[in-house]
């Protein structure tokens, strides 16, 4: 029982982390763009969550109006700022986003403090599935797993089997071929770099009640997304996938093995596949 | 015999301002001032690899950290660690960490160099975060600065600011000195090579592999001496010292100061540390002074989109306009 806790924790834990890096994956395979500041909206969504929430009381509405203040300062950047960076070199982009971490951090630190927070979970779903005399698992977290699960299945089918996803695939593997058939890059990159902001404030917003709402929580799960982008590929959501459940595997593992070394198993893992595929497991390379 | 041109004159210049600086300065920026010459070391060490081989690590506090690191851990508690000894221990154990991660990442190019770099040093700021290694979370502290003596005669007292600034600055010298001899040596021309078109290198039939590694272990041990000084300096290391905003804030000075250029990552260290000091500066900005990284944040992202060479490249446009009124286009560098 106590095994299966852990598997369904380990699974949950790499679905969250695939809401993330899918965005991350495809920014990048798409636009060329390392942006540093993914992790920012994952913290700015889960602050929003807990600032909504005890302004209206109702946790859903506040994971909607995370979700549309991300989509909608994801937009307003990828417009101002981000689209300056498409040419230049990964090194100017590196930078600018990472001043945008202080600039979203500071902001943080401003308007909520730097306090820990945390957001209660609606009554609904606020009972636990007992399984042993002593063990239970908690229903809010199957159902951020089925959640993510349902978007992972919709993101699938947006980018294989609809027209805009056919667009990002196109722009994926041949930006200047996909323009010149007459897809509206600029418009495309704009919605693209939105719906990934988007996609990690909803991924803190939901992972509030799970965890504390805290300062730095961006950055620890930025870094883990990109061990996800190394091993599964840039540009691969397939491989986002695998690499994200590997790593909520290999994360929960560790926690069980040695406590202390868990931070280190991920990156032995990274080291391994790096020995193994430089170019990430899905990638032919 | 060396001539004295223009640039030569400049750094002559500056070194001789940086030697006289504690003749005026009080204790308080005698110890700024030697806080940006380790910073100086620092962007020097990265510059190597981003600016002169095209390799942009964004995890190079790493070695800077883990240097500080074995420092504070061979110090004895309350005596003076013996510096000939615990210098050399410092650097070594950066270079070998360098070598180590390098002979991984630098298979790795491009983006995936980036990530895999931050990682890494995320890796080491884990260890030393969750496990009880030299304090854990909390740090540790090195009550007693290192000792300079050559049997039983001790040139400098690090213990002194004046004396300590003095070493700092003697030691950002010979690296700077080392660096431009080796840019201009075989080594470093291979480098700017590497940089400039990899594929052609090794068509030559250059190692690439053992350039790119050399220079990430050069530059992981130039780090680490950097870092080592930065411990003395301070007097305490936690892991805050191996994260990655230290990785960002030193690449943000090579960029600053304009890279590729050595007088460059001098500038941008000296710049960034002025910045966060005027920024941070409650009798300046009052109560907003608290929150200095969000203006630091946009200054940084201004700068980027405006001043792409930095400061050093300002200056050198103005040089230009100034020495060369038929200049030569190729000599303007288009990263």
């Amino acid at each position: 029982m106590f095994y299966l806790i852990q598997l369904l924790n380990a699974v949950q834990y790499g679905l969250l982390l695939f809401l993330l890096a899918s965005g991350l994956t495809l920014i990048f395979g798409i636009m060329g763009v390392i942006n540093l500041a993914h992790g920012s909206f994952y913290m700015v969504g889960a602050y929003l969550c807990y600032w909504l929430a005890a302004l209206t009381g109702n946790l859903w509405l506040a994971v909607s109006i995370t979700i549309l203040i991300a989509f909608a300062v994801g937009l307003l950047l990828e417009t101002t700022v981000i689209s300056r960076l498409y040419q230049r070199d990964h090194l100017y982009q590196v930078l600018l986003t990472f001043g945008l971490i202080l600039v979203f951090e500071e902001l943080r630190s401003v308007f909520f403090g730097d306090d820990v927070h945390g957001v209660t979970v609606p009554e609904v779903l606020n009972y636990s599935i007992p399984l042993t005399e002593n063990l239970s698992y908690p229903v809010y977290r199957i159902f951020v797993t089925g959640v993510c699960l349902a978007i992972a299945v919709i993101l699938y089918w947006v980018i294989y089997k609809t027209r805009i996803g056919m667009m990002v695939r196109a722009g994926n593997s041949n930006r200047e071929m996909a323009a010149s058939l007459g897809v509206n890059i600029p418009l495309l990159f704009a919605l693209v770099f939105a719906s990934g902001m988007a996609l990690a404030a909803f991924a803190g917003a939901i992972a509030a009640p799970m965890s504390s709402v805290a300062p730095g929580m961006g950055n620890q799960i930025l870094i883990l997304c990109f061990v996800v982008v190394v091993i599964g590929g840039i540009g691969s959501i397939n491989g986002a996938l695998i690499a994200s459940l590997l790593i909520g595997l290999a994360d929960t593992l560790g926690k069980i093995v040695a406590a202390e070394f868990s931070g280190v198993a991920i990156y032995l893992m990274m080291a391994a596949i790096l020995l193994w595929r430089p170019q990430g497991v899905s990638n032919k390379a | 015999m060396i001539q004295l041109t223009l640039p030569r004159l400049c750094l002559l210049a500056a070194a001789l301002a940086l030697a006289l600086f504690p003749s005026i300065g009080t204790t308080f920026y005698i110890q700024l001032g030697a806080k940006i010459l380790i910073m100086a070391i620092f962007a020097l060490s990265l510059d190597l690899l981003v600016g002169h081989t095209g390799l942009v690590s964004l995890g190079h506090a790493a070695y800077f950290g883990l240097a500080a690191y074995v420092l504070a851990l061979i110090s004895p508690n309350y005596e003076a660690a013996n510096l000939w000894l615990a210098l050399p221990a410092a650097i070594a154990g950066a270079a070998l960490a360098a070598l180590v991660i390098g002979s991984l990442v630098v298979r790795t190019a491009g983006v995936y160099f980036i990530m895999v770099t931050l990682a890494f040093a995320q890796m080491l700021y884990a260890i030393f975060h969750d496990t009880k290694i030299a304090g854990g979370s909390d740090g540790i502290y090195i009550l007693v600065r290192p000792e300079l003596s050559i049997a039983g005669y001790k040139p400098l007292d690090l213990e002194s600011p004046v004396e300590f600034y003095y070493f700092t600055l003697l030691m950002l010298i010979v690296v700077y000195g080392f660096l431009s001899r080796l840019l201009s040596a075989p080594f470093g021309r291979a480098l700017a090579g590497i940089r400039a078109n990899e594929a052609r290198m090794r068509s030559i039939g250059y190692p690439v592999f053992r350039y790119k590694l050399g220079a990430f272990v050069l530059s992981g041990a130039l780090a680490g001496l950097a870092g080592t000084l930065a411990a003395c300096q301070f007097g305490f290391v936690n892991p805050e010292i191996l994260a990655w905003h230290q990785s960002g804030i030193v690449l943000m000075m090579v960029i600053l100061g304009g890279m590729g250029r050595l007088h460059g990552a001098v500038l941008g260290a000296l710049a960034y540390i002025s910045l966060q000091e005027l920024l941070s500066a409650p009798a300046l900005l009052g109560a907003y002074a608290k929150h200095w990284q969000l203006a630091m944040g946009g200054l940084i992202i201004a700068i980027v989109l405006i001043l792409p060479h930095g400061i050093g490249g300002v200056i050198d446009a103005a040089s230009r306009r100034l020495t060369y009124r038929s200049a030569k286009p190729e000599a303007i560098d288009e990263r």
